[in-house]
């Protein structure tokens, strides 16, 4: 069993112990311990169950590499799933729970699952899904999503109680990785004068180098480090971060970090993440290397765990692993565990080294010490249960047989050591095969390309596959200089400080132990811990054809998990090789991709929440309609009043009042938010006659023009009233939602395809308050107003005319009036400077009392618009239709030679008489159609599908008929008048409605022509 | 997130302050002209692997359009170059030239326009 050791643990301080709960048992650890080492320490070595077997785990690694030891921590708004236990730095309170299990870690109902696997295995999910669907409906799902998976999801209903932010930084050389290497590497840029940022994912910097010993500069590592980090922090030009892990590498130099600025210490206040998001000249990567697991049956069991990360827990948080060690390696560095373990007083009782010629000094230290080495060996099985009991030894180069027995009760494992490449890999870095170490590590002829062309990333020390610290030192040294250079300073040479570490034997390469092993060993020889994917599998996956490692990678779901395979992916695809008869280096690589390691969402979003999520845009009177019952609507970021509620009154009962008392009194709309676009210059005419389909250069001054606009695809995307300023000038409605895009797209053209047409276009729709006055009472108010004024613009039908408009005072405000209609009732909407929209508002308001005034919001103008037939844009129109099918055949104008869409719009489908077009549409019962309801015909499609004849655009309750209303596109609609056609709602009931015409309210007109 | 340089407001603008506006150079075909002509116009578009010339539009910034030269396969940027222009300028492909001897893209190669394809 593992316990804390008496001493050793660089990182922990005994003086201060910490309560943790873990499954709701109160546990004692240390201030420095990781939630992983804080476990071990307590004795917990099964730390979970695997994501489809259900099988106990335990701890493998001691980073972020760590796929088994996967937890959920803290409760209710504060609760997370699947944070790894190695990254989890403790503190006081933690409360962390272990995952998919029922009813407990100890006893796990699936873990049938584990006795099931010959059923289970590779493209389990891709077999199952070609059986019969009900099958899969009701057997297969239900089943595996309750069996399979990692932590619960937290509440949907619960919101994070944490805050993140964003930060911005430019930097010339970017450092990722706080170890040896990156303070050396940082060391040697900030010496040109370069600003150099460094980033290291731990709370303490230097890596591995303490915990695997070695001299730099004559110096225990740990000196070097606290005297570079000294130097470093001294440094005008250096920023230094830890617990800001780098996180991705992107285009032309672009890089984000994740810094976890309060997990280990919540109730500090402030953010809890902060994402750095980086440009950086050159970056360099010192991200150091992970170790590979070795594939023996077993592996998988708790206690069984990587050499490196065994030496990480006794040597920096005083923690053995066991009474009982075996030591299984292919290389000289997992020896320095076994020294580690040996001072510790644990018992080595064996190494077991795959090489028949055995390692180098560090070999010899061991045996020194009278620990029993074996060359030639390999580990044939760990016996299942909930941790390590028994050892089964054979010779590597065999099918397992011939075992020994050894009794332990943990095993450390080393595969060798591959560079952390990923960042390297992220934009683009091309990797090449090296056989002495056996892993891939950066091809320097093959970098990752900024905009220059020029390569932006420098990987450095053992990311670069320099592993001696002498090495590892000069190569980091080299990298930082050449990262500054290539970022534009002075070429420097700072000295590396001069490393010395043992000297190490060559490793072997060894990815199926034994070499030979039978199918039961390979059924139990784990690649990838967190997806449950074994030799096997990958095996099966090669026979049943799967050649490419991408292919095989989702087949199998190898190194598909949270973990990415950090631990899985060399050894998977060396099976592949091996399986195919291929080279390691012709299979290749799937494809890194960051993050690097799970980052939260919460950090993405930054402050992009709640409120601030998006700007929202106000009109002028916006607080008055807030005061006074406005039930808001967005219309895109605009907040417009849906309607006016009053006491007592629910959402449908003020829209019917709003409806009538405009029809019979007065009704005041907002009208801010329409767009409102200066087009103006010598050739502005000719530009609005491409851009509208109406002729517009001919417009009279001080006159109106209804205008549709079309893509250069011919369907129709905006429309609005066009009014003439002067002679070079006119003003452009568009809709609320149209208005930056419409300007966009004038510039689009101005800048791109007539540049030399002297026009220029000025968004205005924010410095004028628009108030529409609308009912059969608008005149009078605004006589009124200006009597109590003492004169103003005459606003008599002679002297403003329908479809014309009048600058002067209304009522003592400078004012322009546009005797326009989108509800067929007399109606005059009115600009006004924005400054002076809510006292014009009020001024309506008070002088309209006896004339029965009421504002209206959105869901009014709606219905008046519908009443009289008029198209909405984004109703009656989705981006697939064309004015001509909506019957606006006359504002096409004839006499144009082109406009934009003109050309479009006389494509054979365009023109095709099939085409579905606007009608009117009655409920035979008065009922109102359920929106976007499809029309079904005679007939069915080549699918066997009813055949579709035309669907409901806009759909109301109309007030003033006291009935259900509607708009929509049938195919062949307007020949069809008075014939009824059957609409199937989505609640199961069929809806008959008439087709009629679209105009259902005073339909000659004269109502707004008064 | 590439970085273009606006050659307007001279500067380098990273991708959150540009909208993408597809392929440059397209020459606009209107009423009159065949069917072929125009679905080509509308529908047709380049996807090289390797040199492209693209429309820009610095939009969270100056608001001006511009085109860029660039490699689709490296994002290597070539240059970038004022709108208001039918084809590549000289200066642009000569240095597209020298780093992508040979390269064509549509009607213009290594340089130059080639005489009428």
């Amino acid at each position: 069993m593992s316990t804390r050791l008496a001493k050793h643990g660089r990182l922990i301080d005994r003086s201060k112990q910490i309560d943790f709960t873990f499954n709701g048992k109160t546990m004692k650890g240390y201030a420095g311990d990781t939630l992983a080492s804080a476990l071990l320490a307590n004795g917990q070595v099964m730390m979970g169950r695997s994501f489809k077997y259900h099988r106990p785990r335990g701890v493998v690694a001691s980073g972020a590499e760590e796929p088994n030891a996967l937890m959920q921590l803290g409760t209710g708004d504060r609760y997370e799933p699947n944070q790894r236990a190695t990254t989890t730095e403790l503190f006081s309170g933690l409360q962390a729970q272990s995952q998919n299990h029922w009813p407990s870690l100890e006893f796990d109902v699936l873990s049938i699952n584990n006795k099931l696997s010959r059923f289970l295995t590779a493209g389990f999910y891709y077999k199952m899904f070609i059986h019969p669907r009900p099958l899969w409906k009701h057997v297969y799902e239900p089943i595996i999503r309750k069996s399979a998976g990692l932590g619960a999801a937290p509440d949907a209903e619960l919101k994070d109680a944490d805050t993140y932010e964003h930060f911005y930084f430019f930097a010339d050389v970017l450092v990722i990785g706080g170890g040896v290497a990156g303070l050396q590497a940082a060391k040697a840029a900030a010496a040109s004068g370069a600003k150099v940022l460094v980033l290291e994912q731990n709370s303490y910097w230097g890596g591995r180098a303490p915990v695997d010993g070695g001299t730099i500069d004559g110096e225990a590592p740990e000196a070097w480090i606290e005297k570079t980090l000294a130097e470093l922090r001294a440094m005008d030009n250096v920023t230094l971060r830890d617990r800001c892990m780098g996180s991705g590498v992107y285009d032309h130099g672009y890089a984000l970090g994740y810094e976890r600025l309060t997990d280990h210490a919540p109730g500090q206040g402030g953010p809890r993440h902060r994402l750095w998001r980086i440009r950086a000249s050159q970056i360099v990567t010192a991200t150091g290397a992970i170790e590979r697991p070795l594939s023996f049956a077993g592996n998988d069991v708790p206690g069984v765990m990587l050499a490196g990360a065994m030496r990480d827990y006794v040597v920096n948080w005083g923690v053995k692993p066991g009474e009982r060690v075996v030591v299984a390696t292919n290389n000289d560095d997992a020896y320095r565990t076994a020294l580690v373990l040996h001072d510790a007083g644990v018992e080595v009782v064996r190494v077991v080294d795959t090489r028949e010629t055995g390692g180098g000094a560090l070999m010899e230290a061991v045996r020194e010490k009278g620990i029993r080495v074996e060359l030639g060996r390999a580990i044939a099985k760990v016996k299942d249960g909930k941790s390590v009991t028994e050892v089964a030894i054979c010779a590597q180069n065999g099918e397992g047989g011939a075992r020994e027995i050894v009794q332990a009760d943990a095993v450390a494992m080393s595969g060798g050591w591959s560079p952390v490449v990923h960042l390297w890999s992220h934009c683009g870095g091309k990797l090449i095969w090296d056989e002495v170490t056996a892993s891939f590590r950066p091809d320097p002829e093959r970098p990752p390309l900024g905009d220059k062309g020029q390569g932006f990333v420098v990987p450095a020390g053992a990311a670069n596959g320099e592993f001696g610290l002498a090495a590892l030192l000069e190569d980091a040294a080299v990298a930082g200089a050449k990262a500054a250079e290539a970022a534009g300073f002075p070429a420097t040479t700072v000295a590396a400080a001069k490393g010395e570490s043992v000297a190490e034997a060559q490793m072997e390469a060894v990815w199926l132990m034994p070499a030979k092993a039978d199918v039961k060993l390979r059924m139990k020889s784990w690649l990838d811990y967190q997806n449950d994917v074994k030799v096997s599998d990958v095996q099966l996956a090669a026979r049943e054809g799967y050649e490419s490692v991408e292919h095989t990678k989702r087949y199998t779901t190898l190194g598909m998990a949270t973990d990415q395979g950090k631990l899985s992916n060399i050894n998977g695809l060396a099976i592949l090789a091996d399986s195919l008869n291929a080279e390691i280096p012709q299979v290749g690589t799937t494809t890194f991709r960051p993050p690097y390691h799970p980052i939260s969402l919460g950090a993405i979003a930054g402050e992009a929440r709640g409120e601030i999520f998006q700007p929202i845009r106000k009109t002028p009177m916006y607080d008055w309609h807030d005061r006074n019952g406005a039930d808001w609507e967005p219309v895109g970021q605009w907040r417009r009043p849906f309607a006016y509620l009053r006491d007592g009154e629910d959402r449908h009962a003020a829209v019917n009042r709003e409806v009538k008392n405009t029809r019979e009194n007065l009704g005041l709309l907002d009208a801010s938010t329409l767009g409102k676009l200066i087009v103006k210059g010598p050739d502005a005419g000719k530009f609005l006659d491409m851009m509208y389909t109406n002729m517009m250069s001919t417009l009279k001054i001080g006159k109106c023009r209804y205008g549709l606009m079309c893509s250069e695809n011919g369907f129709l995307m905006d429309d609005g009233v066009v009014a003439r300023i002067d002679e070079d000038t006119w003003l452009c409605h568009t809709t609320t939602g149209g208005a930056e895009h419409i300007h966009g797209w004038m510039e689009e053209w101005l800048q791109t395809e007539w540049w030399d047409w002297k026009v220029y276009v000025a968004n205005v729709t924010e410095q004028y308050a628009q108030i529409a006055v609308v009912g059969p009472n608008a005149r009078k108010v605004l006589e009124k107003l200006n009597a109590q004024a003492g004169g103003g613009m005459d606003v008599s039908r002679e002297a403003l005319p329908f479809m014309e408009w009048r600058d002067g005072q209304i009522g003592g405000f400078d004012a322009r009036a546009y005797r326009i209609s989108f509800s067929g009732e007399l109606s005059y909407e009115i600009a006004v400077a924005a400054s002076e929209g809510q006292a014009f508002w009020d001024a309506l308001m008070e002088a309209g009392k006896e004339f029965g005034v009421m504002p209206y919001g959105t869901e009014t103008l709606h219905i008046l618009r519908a009443e009289k037939g008029f198209i909405m844009i984004g109703d009656e129109t989705d981006g697939t239709v064309i004015p001509q099918d909506l019957g606006l055949n006359w504002a096409l104008s004839k006499k144009k030679e082109d406009y934009l869409g003109k050309r479009a719009q006389q494509r054979s489908h365009m023109v095709d008489p099939d085409r579905w077009q606007l009608v009117g549409l009655e409920t035979v019962d008065g009922s109102v159609l359920p929106d976007g309801a499809y029309a079904v015909g005679e007939g069915v499609n080549a699918n066997g599908q009813r055949n579709m004849i035309g669907r409901v655009t806009s759909t109301y309750h109309s007030a003033t008929l006291g009935r259900g209303i509607a708009m929509g596109l049938v195919k062949h609609g307007p020949k069809r008048m008075g014939e009824v056609i059957e609409f199937p709602g989505t609640d199961g009931k069929t809806y008959k409605a008439k087709i009629v015409d679209p105009v259902f309210y005073d339909k000659e007109g004269e109502k707004q022509n008064v | 997130m590439l970085i273009l340089e606006c050659p307007y407001c001279g500067v380098k603008a990273e991708e959150t302050e540009l909208a993408a506006g597809g392929e440059a150079h397209l020459k606009r075909y209107g009423p009159g002209s065949s069917d072929d002509e125009f679905h080509d116009y509308l529908f047709m578009r380049e996807n090289p692997k390797g040199v492209h010339f693209e429309r820009w539009r610095h939009a969270n910034g100056c608001g001006k359009w511009f085109h860029a030269a660039r490699c689709t396969m490296t994002l290597e940027v070539f240059g970038t170059y004022p709108a208001q222009t039918t084809e590549p300028p000289q200066e642009i492909c000569d240095k597209i030239t020298a780093k992508r001897p040979g390269w064509s893209w549509r009607e213009f190669s290594d340089g130059r326009k080639s005489s009428a394809a």
